[in-house]
Order: structure tokens, then sequence, then C-alpha cells
């Protein structure tokens, strides 16, 4: 008998470890014989600590169990959820990127390759740099991390410069709330961000990698610098990557709560020792990135999708999807949800099949008001603009933005001017002060949003003005993108912004 | 909070220095290590480093003040860092937060009196769908209530 408990650190926050412990003790007393494995999470956040019983019959699943649920559990009183992969939540999806993620214990490299793990690499390792860079492109695969720029192109960019060193940054410094694929593979199923890496070195030519990942995730940094000397050990990291004859070695860095770190160009300079300030483009950080070395930077589910895309092949990837967002999305559900967790699918799916149907609304049994896609600079997206299918484009055509791809879900209860005021708070408060209109614009922007909340309806037209600046003048998304939030709160939701004026009145 | 000796301690600031000159981009990895080792980074680090990496005191300077993780002082004997971000939001996080330090009688980033709690502002855990999120000295915390929050501060002491 084999009994998977998850640690990640979402099933942690809920008691897993109390019930893994308490598993222990249960099967001891009971003489039971029993393996048991802690895995990643499946992503079912709500069911979590979700434990799975594999008796020979497919693995069962008990959710969410208590450590006070344990004895029932183990003697067969609970109520089980049946299958795992028949849970409706799961059996929607469609796994690539986290094709292994709550199926097998993260740092077990055999069982990593017994699902599928290197046979991208060693697929990888008999091509040539551009030859790996020409099948990147083909598969149509986009910037997961925000941006949606085409991976291929930059990795063409780097793979094209002549230099005595290149290096692979991956960008694990997912800052923005309503956000956690980048933790939950790098909890679950780190060797695929290790692998992808490794991949993307070997098809521009560079021999060193580093991930910058963010402070506030101990337990990712915990797994990942375990994967990183598993990897090494085993010969998928070193001097000779896979029988390629090729070197690839990374490090892990540890981010230092500086949220516009996760912009690409502040991160490289943090991960130079330098102040996590914005550098001007160009030059491009593919040309001029880390030590002013040619540098692919990329986000962890990008480069985590890269081994699945070369082991089933760039086509298949390329057929998931729609328009020019290929593949699948990895959205994270969030906020005020009935069902959140990870929903892995292929783009296309409209916002509001995701929210009502997919995620059942709200925890609070109260109607959805809001959904902020993309992150603490994306857009509140009302009711009305729920059949937006999800896709890049078709975000930018509806005033949103994919982002990484999370959506946090807010009740009627929600004070949209309030949740206004917070975007201006959030980038004032993170902002690197490079930019004048970023690092004024916002505390100016809180006075405005203020000043309405006073009931001063002048200020809105000021509100509007200052978010064109900052928009326009800023010289990252930091400052660019808060004008997302704000005025889509303004736009939307005209009522939050009204009624203070007559109750002043 | 017993503070190690002058000359110690910068001998100890040199070893940790020295054992990180061979990275590339070394700065943070130096910063973390010593916030490890002392809980705060003190003042004679910034010289330390400085000379040691050849650079002004207040370039050594500017980089540890960017950064929210580096104090400049020793926090309480346990820190709560509670996240305040949108998700967290939207299940009453912040009500949750400003009734905790109300009861504590201290601010963002304060002290409780005896010395025992720092409560710090997080801005993400990744822990959005099982919120109001808290990390208590690097252990995570989800679907936190009002009772939930002060038991985990009274266990702390604060």
């Amino acid at each position: 008998m084999k009994i998977y408990i998850p640690m990640d650190s979402a099933a942690k926050a809920l008691g897993a470890d109390d019930v893994a412990d308490a598993v222990k003790a249960g099967l001891a007393e009971r003489g039971i014989e029993a393996q048991i494995i802690r895995n990643g999470t499946r992503g079912m956040i709500w069911l979590e600590p979700l434990v799975e019983i594999d008796s020979g019959e497919g693995r069962i699943a008990y959710g969410p169990v208590n450590a006070q649920d344990v004895p029932a559990l183990l003697d067969g009183k609970m109520d089980s959820l049946g299958r795992v992969e028949d849970i409706p939540f799961f059996a929607r999806q469609t796994r690539l990127t986290f094709q292994r993620c709550g199926v097998i214990d993260p740092l077990d490299l055999a069982a990593y390759e017994a699902h599928g793990g290197l046979a991208g690499l060693r697929r990888a390792a008999a091509m040539t740099g551009p030859r790996i860079v020409e099948e990147t492109t083909t598969s149509g695969l986009r910037g997961r991390g925000g941006a949606g720029f085409p991976t291929g192109i930059k990795w063409k960019t780097v793979c094209e410069a002549e230099a005595d060193q290149k290096y692979i940054v991956c960008n694990a410094d997912e800052g923005d709330s309503g956000t956690f694929a980048d933790r939950m593979i790098m909890e679950g199923d780190p060797f695929s961000l290790i692998e992808g890496m490794a991949i993307a070195g070997l098809g521009v030519g560079a021999t060193k990698g580093y991930v910058y990942l963010r402070s506030e995730y101990p337990d990712a940094i915990r797994v990942m610098n375990a994967a990183v000397e598993i990897a090494r050990a085993q010969g998928v990291l070193g001097a000779d990557i896979a029988g390629s004859g090729r070197a690839f070695d990374m490090e892990i860095r540890v981010g230092a709560g500086a949220y516009v770190c996760g912009e690409e160009t502040s991160l490289l300079n943090s991960l130079e020792g330098k102040r996590g300030v914005v550098r001007a483009k160009p030059p491009l950080p593919a040309l001029e990135g880390f030590l002013g070395k040619p540098t692919v930077v990329n986000n962890v589910i990008s480069l985590a999708t890269v081994p699945v895309i070369f082991e089933k092949g760039a086509q298949h990837y390329a057929d998931f999807g729609l328009g020019r967002s290929r593949g699948t999305v990895t959205l994270q559900i969030a906020g005020n949800v009935a069902r959140g967790g990870l929903f892995e699918t292929a783009f296309g799916i409209s916002l509001g099949e995701v929210v009502e149907d997919i995620a059942g609304g709200t925890r609070s049994g109260r109607p959805v008001k809001a959904v902020q896609v993309g992150g603490p600079l994306g857009a509140y997206m009302p009711r009305e603009k729920f059949d937006t299918p999800m896709g890049y484009e078709e975000f930018d055509q509806n005033g949103g933005l994919i982002g990484h791809a999370g959506l946090v879900i807010f009740d009627d209860s929600a004070d949209m001017l309030q949740m206004a005021r917070f975007a201006m708070v959030f980038c004032a408060v993170e902002s690197c002060g490079k930019c004048t209109p970023c690092r004024i614009g916002a505390t100016r922007g809180v006075e405005t949003i203020d000043r309405i909340a006073r009931g001063d309806t002048a200020a809105t037209g000021l509100l509007t003005d200052l978010c064109e600046t900052m928009k326009e003048g800023s010289l990252c998304a930091l400052g660019g993108f808060t004008p997302f939030p704000v005025m889509s709160a303004l736009t939307h939701f005209p009522d939050d912004f009204a009624t203070r004026k007559e109750a002043a009145e | 909070m017993q503070s190690p000796s002058p000359a110690t301690s910068h001998e100890d600031l040199r070893a940790i220095v020295s054992d990180h000159m061979h990275l590339e981009g070394p700065m943070l990895p130096m910063l973390h290590a010593i916030q490890a080792d002392f809980g705060y980074i003190p003042e004679d680090a910034i010289s330390v480093i400085a000379d040691m990496l050849n650079m002004t005191r207040a370039e050594v300077y500017g980089v540890v003040t960017f950064y929210h993780d580096f104090r400049k002082a020793p926090a309480g004997r346990h820190v709560v860092r509670i996240c305040r971000a949108e998700a967290c939001q939207s299940v009453g996080g912040t009500a949750l937060s400003e009734a905790a330090l109300a009861r504590l009688g201290i601010g963002w980033g304060g002290t409780t009196a005896n010395g025992a709690v720092t409560v710090e502002p997080v801005y993400c855990l990744g822990l959005c769908a099982c919120g109001p999120a808290a990390m208590v000295d690097g252990k995570v915390v989800g679907r936190l209530d009002a009772a939930r929050l002060d038991a985990l501060l009274a266990e702390a002491g604060a």
C-alpha cells in the first residue's frame, strides 16, 4: 500500500505535516505496512490536505483530511472522493507542464524519468543549438511570466550572439498576488525546471544558469536546492549533460523581498548584487544581460514547459490553444473562491467558464463582483467581460492582460475604490525609484483616490490623467501597468467611486 | 538580545564574506548569510563588504536598504508575516490583520513590548487559494481566522 500526502506549502499551510505524522503513528499502531510518499500537490487546493491511498486499484483520494480524521481514514471509514483522476476539476484539465506535479515524489529522479522526464533533454542533446531553438519556436511557446514574448525568438537572439559566456536566468520571483504556479512546480516537480534550463542552455550555448527565487518561498528554495544537487550527482547537470558532450550547471539565488525584481532588468541588477532598479532597454538582456553577457531570462513556467515540448514534439504542443496563444495556460484560481487551485488547460476557455463553472463561484457563496486577472498590475474584469477567452490578444482587446494567469475572485462585498487605492499603495511601496511617473505618481495616485473618496468628483479626471502619464511614461510594467487595476475599477465600478460623494452630500 | 563582542563579530563577518567571494554577483548571498547568522545586518557589515568587494560604503548601504528583507536591527524572537495582497484581501485579510495589530498595540513592522513577536507585512506567500495566509518563522499557515491567528500569536509569546 502506498499513501501519498503532499508536501506542497499550500497543503502544509492546511496541516499536511500533522496529517503525515498522524498517518505514520496510526500505521505503526495498527501494524499496517505502507509506504508514505510526500508528493507535490495535484492543485486542488480546496481539498488539501488531499491524501491518496493506492492499494493496487488506482489512487483513491480523500480530502480535506485533518489529523483527527486519520484513524477513520486508516480504518476505511472515511468517504473517498473516488479516483483522483476522475475528480471533475482534475479530469477536465490538459496537463502538460504539470503532468507530474502531485503524481511523484518531487525529489525522486527515477520516478521523474519513469513519468517521461529527461526524454526531452536526451532528444535535445542530439540536436544542434539552432535546431533546438527552431523546435521551441515551432511550439509557439510564449513567455508565461506575463509579457507573452515568443520564447523561441528570445532564444534565437541569444543563440546568435557571439560571447565567451552566456547565461540562462530563470525568473522565479513570482510576486503577483493570485499566482502560485511557479511555487507549485518548483515544490512539486523541480526537475522539470532544471531539465528546461538545461535544454535552453544547449539551445543557446549557455553553460551557466541561475534561478532567482523569491525569499517568500522557503519551501521552494529548499526543494530546488536539493533537486539541483541530485541532478548534479546524476549527471543531469555538469560537464557532460545527458551525453551531449556539452556542459551546463546552475545555482539557486534567493531574492530579498523586492516585488520589482520580477521585472527582468531589475532582476539582473539584483542578481549582480546591485539595487534592483530597472535598466532602460535597449540593450536587450538577450544581448547584454547578466554581467553584460547574452542572457535568456525566462519565467519558471516557460522553462518548465520546455521538457514536454521536446518529449512530445513541438507540433503536439502547438496543436493546443487559440489564435496566437499556443499550448496550455496554467490558470491559478484564487481569492474568494469555492474551488481554488491550479487548472491547466488549452488557451481559449472563457473567463466566465473558469470562474463560474470550474471554480464554482465564491467561497462566501455571495455573487462574484470582479476578477483581477494577471496580478496586482492586471485589470479588474467585471461580469460583463466574462465571455473573454483566455488568450494574450483576446485579453488585450478587452482592456486586460493575462499576465502570469492568476485569477483573484472577489465577491460583492469588495470595495473597488479601496482596491484601486491599494494598487497605488502597492506601487508606491514597491517602486524602485528609477523613473518619476512611478515613484511620484503612485503616491499622488493614493492622494487623488482619497480625494475621490471624500466626494471630490473633479479628482476623477485628474486620476485618469495621472494614469495616462504613468502608463506612457514609466520604464517598466510596475508604473506602466498599475493604471490597469486602477482604471478598470474606475471604469467598470463607477458606483463604488460615486456613493461616497452622495453620502458626503 | 545578546550582542556579540565587536572583535568577534568583525572576524565572523569577514569569514562569512570570504565564503561568498567566489560567486558571480556575491552581494545578496553575503547579506542573506550575515542576516541568517546575526539576525540583522550590523553596521560593521557594510564596511567589511565594501572593503572586500572594493566598493564604496554608500554603494553597499544602497543595496542593503533597497530590499525589504534586510533589517538594520534585530527582530523579535519570532517573526509573523501576514499577507496583505489582493487574494488575501478578498477573504477578509485586511480586517484580520488590523484587528491583530490593534490587539498587540503595534503597527506593521513593530515588535511587541516583551520582544517576543515582530509582525511584518508580506505581499504574497503563494497561498492565494487558501487565504488569508501568514508565515510564522518560515512555517506557512493558511485559511486563517481571528481565533487561529490569536492562537499563533499567543504561542509565539505575544
